[in-house]
């Protein structure tokens, strides 16, 4: 039996067309938004308007380029565009880093890569039986939602494990005077920056459809689906949100990690630059 | 040829060196320098320096902090290293259990490359006491065994042995169940001498061991480091800004400026006989 019924995806009920027309008249959302950011010179106003062009830029591209993947419907153009996803993740999750290196970027994007891979793999395999295998209207949206996902916890993983190993210099080296290897040295760190990624996934399934309703449940709602079709899809949706962050967790942490060591088991200098110069 | 990495080398005790080395299954250990060593009886040669540099500069940041470093450390005495901030002291002392490496030259231990020996061993043959103590979570106990543990030594004889390093670095067992971070300065400081002793090391690296801690604190954990010194055959090798402590507890003394032995030897011959006007001066300054 199928999990789902597929039949019951598209609209049961007739659902209301938002036209060009009717987006003309949202934009006045953003004009109340810039007119707060004006009045009290938050010096935001500009980087409103250019987000919010931006935004609806990015949106009709990535319709025209959904409706155009999914009338094509080819194997190849659907791995493309979730290569492309991926590649954009991993850029997104690794600027901003502190200290971030060449090595960083790899490192996330091989995480993001194996952790997204296995969980679309196991998702559309097993639970959601997608047919034909590369079926976009699948496969896009659920890459999406599991890189999405995934890409913050790398972001974060990697910022904490950063910050840690830097503050944690002192006790590390004590760890390595000992005689420790580096795995020992470093585990608060690790602990902790492992703690850091995964809370934001673990408080989320503690509050999902209490306090919160995601985007994905709304959006089929929205679209006519029935709630308990919604809920069920969400179910799957936050399940494996939870798999691929603890994947990519692990693979980013216990990989960076090794890049601040080196063979000979000693700490490396960089994070030492932040710290005043000793004797 | 045998590119197995080396052992560690005989026993700890002094009379290590002059055991009988014809009987190849004894030792396996030393320094292969060709295959008729063997069949030579070793000499009662007196047992190598622990530490000798040779050409040792290290680089941080772009700058250099020791230049061409040449120096023998002898084992079993108390070596002080003094000289003005900045001079390279604790730059010296990181590189004798390898927590940083040097960016020229070469540092024998034992007259072997320090680079020879499995890192995790020489570290706990080479204890380090840093200037800040640092405690682990947990209580003394818990700090103490964790030094074992690392040496995967989860003995039965645990407590008897962490009962015997806090006697040694003069700590009252009644703290054993104290959390490490509800002790004074002194007791901390303590605590990280006892869980260097933990590993039985031959050398006690100490950077500025008492900078942090009162003149009284402070010379009762000098006499502390004098008797391990004595009692246990221990190397100590301490960075020292206090000279009246390094003349009082160091039988040698290196003096460092600007990442250079400006001079070394007997702590005695240092501090009487330097006739250098700056050294004198640097020597005879109040601290």
């Amino acid at each position: 039996m199928m999990f789902f019924d597929h039949s019951t995806f598209t609209a049961s009920r007739a659902i209301v067309d938002v036209s060009w027309f009717d987006l003309g008249v949202a934009f006045g959302l953003i004009l109340i938004a810039v007119g707060i950011a004006r009045w009290h010179g938050v010096g935001l106003a500009q980087r409103l308007v250019v987000g919010a062009v931006r935004a609806v830029a990015q949106l009709v591209l990535v319709g025209y380029v959904l409706v155009s993947l999914f009338a094509l419907d080819r194997w190849y153009l659907v791995v493309v565009a979730l290569l492309l996803m991926l590649l954009v993740a991993t850029q997104a999750a690794v600027t901003r880093q502190p200290g971030a290196r060449r090595r960083l970027v790899m490192i996330t994007g091989v995480a993001l890569l194996v952790a997204s891979g296995v969980t679309l793999l196991y998702i559309s395999t097993l639970v959601v039986r997608v047919a034909p295998w590369y079926n976009p209207q699948y496969m896009i949206p659920l890459f999406g939602m599991i890189v999405g996902s995934a890409m913050n916890a790398a972001a974060l993983a990697a910022e904490r494990l950063h910050r840690e190993i830097t503050a944690r210099r002192a006790e590390i080296e004590a760890y390595l005077a000992l005689g420790a290897h580096y795995d020992y040295a470093s585990h608060h760190a690790v602990r902790q920056a492992m703690r850091a990624a995964l809370i934001p996934t673990v408080n989320g399934l503690m509050v999902v459809g209490v306090v919160t309703l995601p985007g994905m449940m709304t959006g089929q709602i929205l679209a006519g689906a029935s709630p308990l079709i919604a809920i069920r899809y969400q179910i799957v949706v936050v399940f494996m949100q939870a798999a691929a962050v603890a994947m990519t967790t692990a693979i980013v942490t216990l990989w960076y990690r090794r890049t601040f060591f080196t063979p000979a088991l000693q700490l490396k200098s960089e994070t030492q630059e932040s710290l005043s110069a000793r004797d | 040829m045998d590119f197995s990495r080396p052992q560690w080398p005989e026993s700890d005790s002094l009379g290590g060196v002059m055991r009988d080395t014809t009987n190849p299954s004894a030792s396996g250990v030393q320094p292969s320098t060709g295959a008729s060593t063997r069949h030579t009886r070793a000499l009662p040669t007196p047992r190598p320096a622990a530490f000798t540099l040779k050409g040792v500069s290290q680089v941080k940041a772009g700058i250099t902090v020791l230049d061409g470093i040449e120096v023998d450390m002898p084992h079993g005495e108390i070596i002080a290293l003094v000289g003005p901030s900045g001079a390279g002291k604790t730059s010296l002392l990181r590189l004798l259990n390898r927590l940083d490496d040097p960016v020229r030259g070469e540092i024998l231990y034992r007259a072997r490359p320090i680079t020879a020996y499995p890192v995790q061993a020489l570290r706990r043959q080479v204890g380090f006491v840093f200037q800040s103590p640092v405690i682990f979570p947990g209580t003394v106990r818990d700090n103490l065994r964790v030094a074992l543990a690392l040496g995967g030594d989860h003995g039965h004889d645990a407590d008897t042995r962490v009962a015997e390093a806090m006697a040694l670095a003069e700590l009252d067992h009644a703290l054993c169940d104290r959390v490490g971070d509800r002790l004074s300065g002194g007791q901390q400081q303590r605590v990280n001498i006892a869980r260097a002793l933990m590993t039985s090391p031959d050398v006690l690296l100490m950077d500025e061991p008492t900078s942090a801690l009162d003149p009284a604190t402070a010379d009762r954990l000098m006499e502390t480091t004098r008797r391990l010194s004595r009692e246990q055959h221990l190397t100590v090798i301490m960075v020292t800004h206090r000279l009246a402590e390094a003349r009082r507890s160091s039988d040698s003394t290196i003096v460092l400026e600007h990442g250079r032995i400006v001079a070394s030897g007997q702590t005695a011959d240092v501090f009487e006989r330097t006739t250098d006007p700056r050294i004198r001066a640097f020597l005879t300054m109040e601290h």
